[in-house]
């Protein structure tokens, strides 16, 4: 055999092997959560409140609490992300602080999420005094997630080709007409598929909310936005480092770890289904 | 252009009544001199960055004539045709110089709102760009945007559009499907119906049939022939042949400067500039 077509075998083979290993983690991971998680997982674990110190019972107040807080921060991060997202990329004129700003936003989704959380107590519990509830948690989520979605959101607007805008405005169209009948149409599922996934990451995340909301334990529901609640990451942690007995109540935390990952999965492919509909409808 | 067939919005009507006076006017005084002066280019340099693309371009075209531009790759001419409505304002770090008039009024003027200007000066482009919508809804939506709500009025106007850009009966049974379902060249006629549909005064074509087989081609070209009536027609082409067909007079750029302009016949069989005969005849280029 030639020379060339042994290393494209042989490079190609690399690869492969590397999207294995990556992929064998995902699927170490998932079975072992699944295996031990499953047992635990049934009705009742999913509607009831934990009793008995935490020893029995189910989640179902912190799936309450994880869900009501990324409805708050998607309430914070979609229209403030596209926004900022339409600004960028379609008005503001490409200069030094354009490009600053554009830099810090690409920074800031590398800030570790701890640093988000002590942020978020500061800013909102403190200076604006709206106390440790969910809707400080969310907002510090949703600050949290703002740089996924504006940069989602412009990668979304970049693929639009630029003969749609040319052929808009070359019609008298004025910018806003263009990028609202021309533009959002065609970017918009993009930019929601990239702020899905931001959710779904923020939704599974424990620092931000460990100091702006989420309690130990509450033995009711939320009744109010300003009230603290339960959520699944950080009941997952409690449950496997802050508990007085935690080999006993091991599985109930295997089952928390499942319905935690369940639901990220289930968000990530509402996100997938969603973009392939539109797509569709957009190409009809 | 009537001013029946041309009343869109009621909100602008008085701003719309007093163009079209204004235009008949002139129409009357272009009958007694016999041709009537449409666009007028003066002194007229452009700018990217610092580079000088476009040099001292002086030219006058009158109304229902086509003007084919011509010249090799990067001389100019898409840039220069651009200029007529300002579609190079999207391109950054751009400057103009001198003064483009269209009926009179300097089109560089702080007072001209460059999105009525683009109303006025329509525009198609080398490469078809139907949106990704249905064929009615590609013709409407120039009427859309400005403002147009009677369903009637748009079902109409999108009829004589697709009519005048000789596509309606290749379309007419499939008006609500996507545009991207069509060929290459009804693609573009479509595209010429969509810039019809609000009634500019000036057509734009940037080699319109530059991707185009040779049957599309001439159905364009048919078109253009046809279009004359209605409207001015600037028309940027790498095609000489074509050039020669459709133009009623023919510029020749090179390296951004004008060389020649004249009527078509005399720019092919009688160049008053070696180098424009050196271009028509295919020595180079």
């Amino acid at each position: 055999m030639k020379k060339n077509k042994i290393q494209e075998i042989l490079g190609f083979n690399i690869l492969r092997l590397c999207t294995g290993f990556v992929l064998l983690f995902l699927i170490i991971i998932f079975w072992d959560i699944a295996t031990k998680g499953i047992g635990s997982v049934n009705w009742e674990f999913l509607t009831a409140a934990p009793s008995k110190g935490m020893t029995e019972g189910g989640i179902f107040p912190a799936i309450v609490g994880t869900f009501l807080v990324t409805v708050i921060t998607a309430v914070l991060a979609i229209p403030l992300g596209m926004a900022c997202a339409i600004y960028l990329n379609e008005y503001a004129k490409d200069g030094t602080l354009i490009r600053l700003i554009r830099m810090s936003i690409r920074n800031l989704s590398g800030v570790p999420s701890i640093v988000y959380g002590l942020f978020g107590v500061v800013l909102f519990v403190q200076l604006i005094k709206i106390d440790t509830s969910i809707l400080a948690a969310g907002l510090t989520l949703g600050l949290m997630t703002l740089p996924w979605t504006i940069t989602a959101s412009e990668e979304a607007l970049k693929s639009v080709p630029k003969s749609y805008r040319e052929g808009s405005l070359a019609l008298g169209a004025t910018k806003w007409q263009t990028i609202r009948t021309n533009v959002l149409p065609y970017s918009i599922p993009g930019m929601l598929t990239g702020t899905i996934l931001g959710l779904a990451r923020a939704a599974g995340e424990t620092a931000p909310i460990l100091f702006t909301g989420a309690a130990f334990f509450l033995p009711f529901l939320p009744k109010s936005l300003s009230d603290q609640f339960m959520a699944l990451p950080y009941h997952l942690y409690i449950m496997s480092t802050q508990h007085h007995d935690i080999a006993r109540v091991r599985p109930l935390a295997y089952g928390t770890a499942l319905v935690l990952v369940s639901l990220v999965f289930c968000m990530n492919f509402i996100a997938i289904v969603l973009r392939y509909k539109l797509r569709k409808v957009r190409l009809e | 252009m009537s001013p029946v067939t041309a009343e869109p919005h009621p909100k602008n009507n008085r701003k719309f009544n007093k163009k079209m006076r204004l235009v008949m006017k002139e129409q009357d005084k272009g009958k007694k001199k016999g041709s009537l002066l449409k666009i007028k280019v003066e002194h007229f340099n452009f700018f990217y960055d610092t580079t000088r693309a476009l040099k001292d371009i002086e030219m006058q075209i009158y109304a229902n004539t086509v003007v084919g531009i011509i010249g090799p790759s990067g001389c100019g001419k898409s840039t220069f045709l651009r200029c007529f409505n300002r579609m190079n304002d999207i391109i950054r770090n751009v400057r103009y110089q001198g003064e483009i008039y269209i009926d009179d009024r300097n089109i560089f003027d702080k007072s001209v709102d460059v999105v009525d200007l683009r109303r006025n000066v329509g525009m198609v482009f080398q490469k078809s760009n139907p949106f990704p919508k249905s064929i009615f809804e590609n013709v409407a939506y120039g009427l859309k945007i400005n403002g147009v709500r009677d369903k009637d009025f748009i079902t109409q106007k999108v009829e004589k559009s697709l009519k005048d850009a000789v596509i309606w009966d290749e379309v007419k049974d499939r008006l609500h499907k996507s545009a991207f379902a069509l060929s290459g060249g009804q693609q573009q006629r479509l595209c010429i119906a969509r810039a019809l549909a609000i009634e500019p005064e000036v057509l734009l074509l940037d080699e319109p049939a530059s991707a185009l087989d040779p049957i599309a081609t001439s159905k364009i070209e048919e078109l253009i022939h046809e279009l004359k009536k209605k409207y001015t027609i600037i028309i940027v082409t790498h095609n000489m042949q074509q050039a020669a067909r459709v133009s009623d007079y023919t510029a020749f750029i090179m390296l951004g400067e004008l060389i020649e302009y004249e009527e078509t016949n005399k720019i092919f069989t009688n160049p008053s500039k070696k180098i424009t005969e050196d271009y028509v005849t295919g020595r180079f280029g």
